[in-house]
C-alpha cells in the first residue's frame, strides 16, 4: 500500500511538514515578545500554511480519490501525517522556536531550489512562489540565531540548549527510503545529499557568526513520515482538527 | 456579448480588498481573459504570495463585478506558474500605492540589487532616503515594516519579490 503512490506520498510529506510547523507558529499569535514579532511569525505560519494548501490541494489531485485541501488537513488521524518529527516539537522560549524554524529554512531553501528543476511541473510550479518566501524566513530566522548566540549570556546558552535539545531531530529531514529513492530516480525528487551539503553550509557559518556550537551527531531521532510521531502531535490535531470533529461538514 | 475589451474595463473596478486603491490589473494577477462562444468569460489569476488571504476574496469579487455587468457565466481560474512577481505592478499602480502611504516594491533588477546591496526604499510620507527596516513582516503577506529616520513615521513597504 505505502508504494502505491509515491508522488501522492512524497507531496503529501512536503506539505505535512509546512502544515504542522505553520500551526506551531500559529500559537505565538497575541503571545509574541515585541509587536513586530508577534506580527512576523504569525506572517511566517502564514507563508507555510498557503505553501500546505497547494501541496495538500495537489496531493489530493495526484492521489486521485478526490480528497480536498481540508479533507487531508482536518480528516486524517495522527499515525496517516507524514510531517517530521521537528516541525511538531512544541515552541518553547522564543530561542527554541527560531533554532526550530532556523534548522527547518536551512533546509527548506535549498530543497525548494532544487525543486525548481523537478520534473513534475506543479511541484516545480509550488517551488517557483515558495523559494522567495523561503529566501527572506532564512535570513529572519538566522538573524535570530546570531542576535541570540552573539547576546548576552543568558541568551547564548538559551540558543544553544534549544540546538542540543532540537538536533536529533534534524537526521529525519535528510532520511531516505523507498518513496523518497523512487521520486528521485524519476527527477521529480532533488539529490538529498546535495541539499544536506547546503543545509550543513548554512548551519555552520551562521552558527559560527552567532559563536554557538553545532552539537555532534548522535542519535537521531526517526519514523515520522511512516507516521510515528512524539506525544506532542495528538495535542496539536486535537486543537487544529477540532472545529471539524465537532462539526463535521460546517461551512461558514 | 460583452467583449474581452468590456471586461478589462471591468476588472478596472474589482480592488485588492486589503489595499482597496489598487485594482487587479494594476497589481499583475490577472494572467489571461478569454471569452467564449456562450460568453462564459474564464478569467485566470495568480496569487501574490502563497499564503495570501486575499486571493480568494479577489477571485470572489471578480466573479461579482462580472456576473453584475450581465456575463452569463464566470470561471475564474488560479496559476502558479510563472510565479509573480512584484514588476508586473503596473506604474500606476506603484504610484498609488505611494500615495496610500505604501513603499511601492524597487526592481527586482535593479543595479542595487544585482551587487546585493541593500534597496533604497524612500519614505512615502516625506521622500526621506534616511530610512530603516524595522521588520521584514508587516501588516500582511506582502509588506515589511519599515521607518523613517527624517519624519519619525513608520510605513509599510510593498516586499520585492
Amino acid at each position: 500500500m505505502a508504494m502505491s503512490n509515491p508522488l501522492f506520498q512524497y507531496t503529501l510529506r512536503l506539505g505535512d511538514d509546512l502544515l504542522i510547523l505553520s500551526h506551531r507558529l500559529s500559537e505565538w499569535c497575541g503571545h509574541g515578545p515585541i509587536l513586530e514579532e508577534d506580527i512576523a511569525l504569525t506572517n511566517r505560519s502564514l507563508d507555510h500554511l498557503g505553501e500546505a494548501r497547494n501541496l495538500l490541494t495537489y496531493a489530493g489531485q495526484v492521489e486521485g480519490k478526490g480528497r480536498t485541501e481540508d479533507d487531508l488537513a482536518y480528516r486524517r488521524m495522527e499515525r496517516q501525517f507524514t510531517n517530521v518529527k521537528l516541525v511538531e516539537q512544541p515552541n518553547g522560549d522564543y530561542a527554541h522556536t527560531m533554532a526550530r524554524s532556523f534548522l527547518f529554512d536551512a533546509y527548506h531553501l535549498p530543497l525548494m531550489q532544487a525543486l525548481l528543476k523537478s520534473k513534475d511541473e506543479q511541484l516545480a510550479a509550488i517551488a517557483g512562489k515558495s523559494v522567495k518566501e523561503a529566501t527572506y524566513h532564512l535570513r529572519a530566522s538566522s538573524e535570530w540565531m546570531v542576535r541570540f548566540g552573539d547576546g548576552t549570556a543568558e541568551s547564548h546558552q538559551r540558543a544553544q540548549a534549544a540546538l542540543d535539545d532540537l538536533w536529533t531531530f534534524t537526521g529525519e529531514l535528510f532520511e531516505s527510503d523507498d518513496v523518497l529513492a523512487q521520486m528521485t530516480q524519476a527527477g521529480i525528487a532533488p539529490d538529498m545529499a546535495a541539499v544536506k551539503a547546503a543545509w550543513s553550509k548554512t548551519v555552520d557559518e551562521v552558527l559560527a557568526e552567532a559563536t554557538l556550537k553545532r552539537p555532534a551527531d548522535g542519535f537521531m531521532a526517526t519514523g515520522g513520515r511512516k507516521g510515528m510521531h512524539t506525544e506532542h502531535m495528538g495535542y496539536i490535531l486535537a486543537e487544529m482538527q477540532h472545529v471539524t470533529r465537532a462539526y463535521p461538514g460546517a461551512e461558514w | 456579448m460583452i467583449t474581452k475589451d468590456r471586461i478589462l474595463e471591468l476588472l478596472d473596478y474589482v480592488k485588492d480588498p486589503e489595499i482597496p486603491v489598487i485594482n487587479v490589473l494594476e497589481l499583475g494577477v490577472v494572467r489571461g481573459v478569454e471569452v467564449e462562444e456562450s460568453g462564459k468569460a474564464i478569467i485566470t489569476i495568480t496569487p501574490t504570495y502563497t499564503g495570501c488571504p486575499a486571493m480568494d476574496a479577489m477571485a470572489a469579487d471578480i466573479k461579482k463585478e462580472l456576473l453584475a455587468a450581465g456575463v452569463p457565466e464566470v470561471e475564474v481560474k488560479m496559476t502558479l506558474a510563472p510565479a509573480w512577481t512584484t514588476d508586473w505592478i503596473t506604474d500606476t499602480g506603484k504610484r498609488k500605492l505611494k500615495e496610500y502611504g505604501i513603499a511601492p516594491p524597487e526592481k527586482t533588477a535593479d543595479i542595487r540589487a544585482l551587487k546585493g546591496e541593500a534597496p533604497v526604499v524612500l519614505c512615502p510620507h516625506c521622500g526621506s532616503k534616511d530610512t530603516v527596516m524595522l521588520s521584514p513582516f508587516g501588516s500582511t503577506a506582502c509588506k515589511a515594516l519599515w521607518k523613517c529616520n527624517q519624519c519619525l513615521e513608520p510605513f509599510d513597504q510593498f516586499k520585492c519579490l
